[in-house]
């Protein structure tokens, strides 16, 4: 069941991060960028964790953690460098 | 036997609808007409779906023999936290990049 | 009560610190308990001249219950959106809504922000601290009454009555 549903996800996921490239390329403003690789960065942590499924390895959710937090600052900076024009005050 | 069955069937059934709910959020963030429509995608769709691909994971590893590991829930945690406040900075960003489209209220520009 | 305040100023904010600690430590042996509990202490004290007032938490039943109901409405409604974002786009109705607070805290009013951006067919805009509004982002809304009626009854009335305010 998993060998199907596995490939079936990557392949979901795979399509998903297209579709935010897509987006990425296209803009057509700034949010619309930041959003775009906002929603990159969590669709490559459901990558992360389905190779941590595939590979049975727990050490991938670190891994998942630090892109989800990185992510996240990532995208706070953006935003406040969009709104003030500097990211600390 | 009939164990190991049923967790892998749970585990299929949470990846298969995490992924289609991932894909829904980029769908949506593809397709949608405006920024403020695009964002609702992303951050409602695409954080349950990841949130439901980490909870599959969760549930396939300790039943491998690995105990229960925290770490997931501790990511599901930080996305479902994370997601409002990026979606609040970014609509902020928008509002005052874009201004208020067509459809706002006349007098909240 | 006031021993236990003075300890744990924010006993949520405590708890989360406790179990993401637990959750990154990935056990839940003695020591990790007891060093997330130092942690929990401790990171709050540091932290709070950079918090708002922290409002208290009066009634931890209505919170659970408040908890589960959001989670069921993200399940659930999210099956909603996603049909409207694959089918045809020009049924749709997107506009801004304009809801009126109740709420004088600014720490609540966020939080209600939160929940309005996760519950799915709606992402709050922005929070007009003068006029005491959230403005509203509706996906697809036919009856923008109902839908402030339906924030105001779900959401905003249960977190009033969890901080007593």
């Amino acid at each position: 069941m998993l060998s199907i549903a596995i490939p079936a996800a990557l392949f979901m996921i795979a399509a998903a991060m297209a579709l935010n490239l897509w987006r990425l390329v296209r803009g057509p403003d700034l949010p619309d960028r930041i959003l775009a690789l906002d929603t990159l960065a969590i669709n490559t942590i459901a990558l992360v964790m389905l190779f941590g499924i595939i590979l049975a390895n727990a050490v991938y959710f670190d891994v998942a953690l630090l892109i989800a937090m990185t992510g996240f600052v990532g995208t706070a900076a953006l935003c406040k460098f969009a709104l003030i024009g500097d990211i600390i005050e | 036997m009939s164990g190991e069955m049923i967790s892998e069937a749970v585990t299929s059934l949470f990846v298969l609808v995490g992924g289609a709910f991932a894909l829904l959020g980029s769908i949506g963030l593809a397709r949608l007409p405006d920024f403020f429509t695009r964002l609702h995608g992303p951050t409602k769709a695409t954080t349950l779906g990841v949130g439901s691909l980490v909870i599959g994971s969760m549930v396939h590893l300790s039943t491998q023999g690995n105990g229960l590991s925290l770490r997931e829930l501790a990511i599901t945690l930080f996305l479902f936290i994370t997601a409002p406040v990026s979606a609040h900075l970014l609509s902020k960003v928008a509002l005052r990049k874009l201004g208020l489209k067509k459809g706002g209220p006349p007098d909240a520009a | 009560m006031t021993l236990f305040y003075r300890l744990l100023p924010q006993p949520i904010l405590s708890l989360v610190i406790l179990a993401l600690w637990l959750g990154l430590a990935g056990s839940v042996s003695v020591g990790q308990v007891l060093l997330g509990t130092v942690l929990g202490i401790v990171l709050p004290r540091l932290t709070r001249s950079f918090w708002p007032d922290p409002p208290r938490l009066a009634r931890p039943g209505t919170a659970a219950r408040l908890v589960l109901t959001v989670f069921f409405d993200i399940v659930v409604a999210n099956g909603q959106v996603a049909k409207r974002v694959l089918g045809p786009l020009d049924r749709l109705h997107p506009r801004f809504v304009e809801v009126p607070l109740d709420l004088e805290d600014d720490f609540i009013a966020t939080i209600l922000g939160g929940i309005v951006t996760m519950t799915p067919g709606t992402v709050s805009v922005d929070i007009d601290r003068e006029r005491r509004l959230l403005l509203v982002h509706a996906l697809d809304v036919e009856d923008p009454e109902a839908l402030i009626r339906t924030i105001k009854a779900r959401y905003e009335a249960p977190l009033k009555e969890v901080f007593q305010c």
